[in-house]
């Protein structure tokens, strides 16, 4: 059944989808819509499920990682200040192995105060642990809730997801979803039902201290080693996600005519539809660029690079985030993925749309040029476009 | 409930995959603590029960209805011998 | 024997607790009465070492360990993941805190678990510091209490502040119950947590639990201490059921202990002053005419 959906839409229905048992979130702009549509559904009877109302977002992710113990399929949403709070929480749930997913809409953190595009919200949080993807459509967004909720649950992974959608432009952008069929879910999901969870009929204790020299170091490898399985599992889970519905996202990598291409642009986020506009454009000029979509953060799709790095000349990567100290987490990232390689192609760096500032096709344009104007000779490493004050 | 046995993992594959102890504290035998030890006199002692309400460390055992000090245990805090009605229980050194 | 509690146990022995503490007595007892269909969520407090080191645990009953400030939203979601499962019914969820983790970083999470209504049971026991830590004081350190961030010093550098009272906070969140209770009277202490059991609704329980590391007092005073607190009404034993107040423990005018007596017990309160002890006098008697004045207004029989 088609639906005409906003972002924020796109992650209620999909949480109802997944028959999620349990939500805990509190409002924030750009997300605000997601617990209200939430709680129209629930209002309405459609939607079975316990909706806490938490007073802060620390608090939701607390009870989140306490109702997935208890054995309960778990859904949050966030954005921005709010997933900073929830920081230290999000360690406990991937510690504790908790298959939450929860929906972020990427937002600029404070001060100065903004509601608008940035990914460092979710950048800050790269180090917790957490599978994470970003989406570039509405259709994207309900779908990967499921191919997350699916991957996050496997018994060899047992790690939560986090989903980003841009702030505003795809959060509050209508477009058209073909919702999958609630009976057809239910087969690719089955029910969530972890045997060691919080039960009075057999109890245990979730998360006692651990010594330096037994076992808190093992435990950490087996998060590792369980993010490393989840590569493979987010492949099988995509492929059957496409036997079942009919759709497909690229898996790690959304490759967009690159298999020729001398330059590629990696970006995420909403910026991607601009970049596949601009790419056609240029391939009309006869000039070979291609899109690699970095829908897959965590794990980092470091197999994917290489063997795109194979044919490329030169990758430019678009960070719409800053590490300070230092450069843009995705330019950093893909440089360190190819380090090993004999032959590497060129990698620059390009900070674009902070705080929301719009990623236009004559940005991407601006990136696409100097790309070929460096191409050959490298300048700097990185660079902010259209930066008030500053050169260009 | 009672189990002392001990849990041995070898490494990373055999862990539960979080933290979870299944096992129980039993196999601490807190009675290394003590530095003073409960001595309870029967002939004193009127069976009611505030020795055994009392302790911290549920090492006061009901062995035939008399309290009985389960050394294994009992950390010696001399709460038994302070609340004793009775003056039914002493605190003497451990090495005695 | 005779034995005024029940006696099954859901604690085992062998636990990390320091000789002669109030929280492992008071956990004790509050399992003693709730029984083995209850499901934990401790934070970080004594009570997070005490059961010992993974894999070994001296709880019978299911628990979480928590962040600091999560108790509140941690029992949240147990008690609506339990709903959702369909596996309330029967089951008893239940915060355990430390003062720390309740009246000061806890309280947010607290005070939205209270309101939202959750079947829940919240405990506090309260030690009067930050323990765990090594005694800091937390609002709970009640005034003219040395601690270590509160040394006395050359200034008078004690606690400065009366103790936050939190039983009243809770009371005032119109919640069907709240009551404090001590170690030193574990029947009342049973007696309540069966009643909490019984309710639907969250409730409050504010267990003193005497700390002989923190407070400075040889290990087998715990109990005597406990009483004394009472006797003074430094820490008056009531409850509120659907906001009608009750005293359990009261302590007539002529039977009521000068709060000197208490404070000599401890080494905590070594260093203080005439002036001061005097001061706590009457701050004690205000606040236990306060509780006597609300029993008057809002007693069961008005």
């Amino acid at each position: 059944m088609k639906m005409v959906l906003s972002g924020n839409a796109s992650a209620a229905y999909g949480a109802k989808l997944a028959r999620a048992e349990v939500i805990s979130a509190y409002p924030i702009t750009p997300q605000t819509k997601i617990v209200e549509k939430i709680a129209d559904l629930i209002a309405n009877g459609e939607f079975e499920t316990e909706f806490v109302k938490v007073e802060s977002e620390h608090s939701a992710m607390a009870a989140a990682v306490s109702a997935s113990l208890v054995g309960a399929r778990t859904f949050t949403a966030t954005s921005s200040q709010g997933l900073l709070l929830m920081h230290e929480v999000l360690h406990w749930a991937s510690a504790s192995r908790t298959p939450i997913v929860m929906v972020n809409i990427n937002r600029a953190v404070a001060p100065p105060w903004s509601v608008w595009a940035d990914q460092t919200d979710t950048i800050a949080q790269r180090d917790t642990g957490w599978m994470q993807f970003y989406c570039e459509s509405c259709q994207e967004v309900v779908d990967t809730m499921l191919i997350l909720y699916k991957v996050a649950e496997d018994k060899d992974v047992m790690m939560p997801a986090m989903l980003s959608e841009d702030a505003f432009l795809l959060s509050h952008t209508s477009e058209i979803v073909d919702m999958p069929e609630q009976a057809e879910v239910d087969e690719f999901l089955g029910k969530f039902e972890p045997e060691q969870r919080l039960d009075v009929e057999n109890p245990m204790s979730f998360g006692s201290l651990s010594m330096p020299h037994q076992y808190y170091y093992e435990f950490r490898y087996k998060m590792a080693e369980a993010m490393e399985t989840a590569r493979e599992k987010i492949l099988d889970a995509e492929r059957e996600f496409e036997k079942r519905f009919g759709r497909s996202y690229g898996g790690l990598l959304d490759l967009y005519r690159c298999d020729d291409a001398e330059i590629v642009l990696i970006a995420a986020g909403s910026m991607s539809s601009t970049i596949r506009v601009a790419v056609d454009e240029m391939r009309e000029k006869g000039k070979k660029i291609g899109l690699a979509r970095l829908r897959v953060f965590r794990p980092f799709p470091i197999k994917e690079l290489r063997e795109l790095a194979k044919g490329a000349k030169m990758i430019g990567v678009l960070d719409r985030s800053f590490c300070f100290g230092y450069e843009g987490a995705f330019f950093t990232e893909v440089k360190s993925a190819l380090y090993d390689m004999e032959n590497r192609p060129l990698v620059k760096g390009y900070v674009v749309g902070i705080g929301g500032r719009d990623v236009t096709l004559d940005v991407i344009h601006d990136v696409i040029n100097d790309c070929m104007v460096t191409k050959d000779t490298k300048d700097e490493p990185f660079k902010w476009i259209g930066l008030k004050g500053g050169e260009q | 409930m009672s189990d002392e046995h001990e849990i041995e993992y070898k490494g990373y594959k055999d862990l539960p995959l979080s933290p979870i102890a299944t096992g129980k504290s039993l196999v601490f035998k807190t009675g290394g603590w003590r530095t003073m030890r409960p001595v309870i006199d029967l002939e004193k002692c009127k069976k009611c029960g505030i020795c055994w309400k009392y302790c911290p460390d549920l090492s006061i055992l009901i062995v035939d209805e008399y309290p009985k000090v389960d050394l294994d245990y009992c950390k010696g805090c001399g709460i038994c011998a302070n609340e004793c009605p009775f003056d039914a229980i002493v605190m003497v050194e451990e090495s005695t | 024997m005779k034995t005024t509690l029940p006696e099954q146990e859901l604690m085992e022995k062998g636990h990390m607790a320091c000789l002669g503490c109030g929280g492992a007595l008071a956990m004790r007892y509050l399992l003693k009465a709730l029984g083995k269909n209850s499901m934990f969520a401790i934070p970080a407090c004594c009570w997070a070492v005490i059961p010992g080191v993974f894999p070994y645990s001296c709880m019978d009953v299911p628990l979480q360990y928590v962040a600091f400030e999560a108790t509140g939203a941690a029992i949240s979601g147990m008690e609506a993941a339990l709903k959702a499962k369909g596996k309330k019914e029967g089951v008893t969820v239940v915060g355990w805190a430390g003062d720390g983790g309740t009246l000061d970083i806890g309280i947010q999470a607290l005070s939205g678990a209270v309101e939202r209504g959750h079947d829940v049971k919240y405990v506090c026991y309260d030690n009067e510091a930050y323990m765990n830590t090594g005694i800091q004081r937390s609002s709970a350190t009640p005034r003219g209490a040395w601690t270590t961030t509160t040394p006395v010093g050359k200034t008078r550098f004690w606690k400065q502040t009366n103790k936050k009272n939190i039983v009243e906070i809770m009371a005032a969140h119109d919640i069907p119950y709240t009551c404090t209770a001590s170690v030193a009277y574990p029947e009342d202490l049973i007696k309540k947590a069966e009643k909490m059991k019984d309710i639907e609704g969250p409730c409050y329980m504010h267990i003193y639990a005497p700390c002989p590391t923190g407070w400075k007092y040889p290990p087998e005073k715990t109990i005597e201490l406990s009483r004394l607190a009472t006797e003074t009404c430094i820490f008056p034993i009531y409850e509120v059921t659907y906001g009608k107040y009750k005293i359990n423990k009261d302590i007539r005018e002529e039977k009521k202990k000068p709060v000197l007596e208490y404070l000599k017990t401890q080494g905590r309160f070594r260093k203080l002053d005439e002036e001061t002890v005097q001061s706590l006098q009457l701050y004690v008697d205000s606040e236990w005419n306060k509780l006597k004045r609300k029993v008057e207004c809002f007693g069961e029989d008005k």
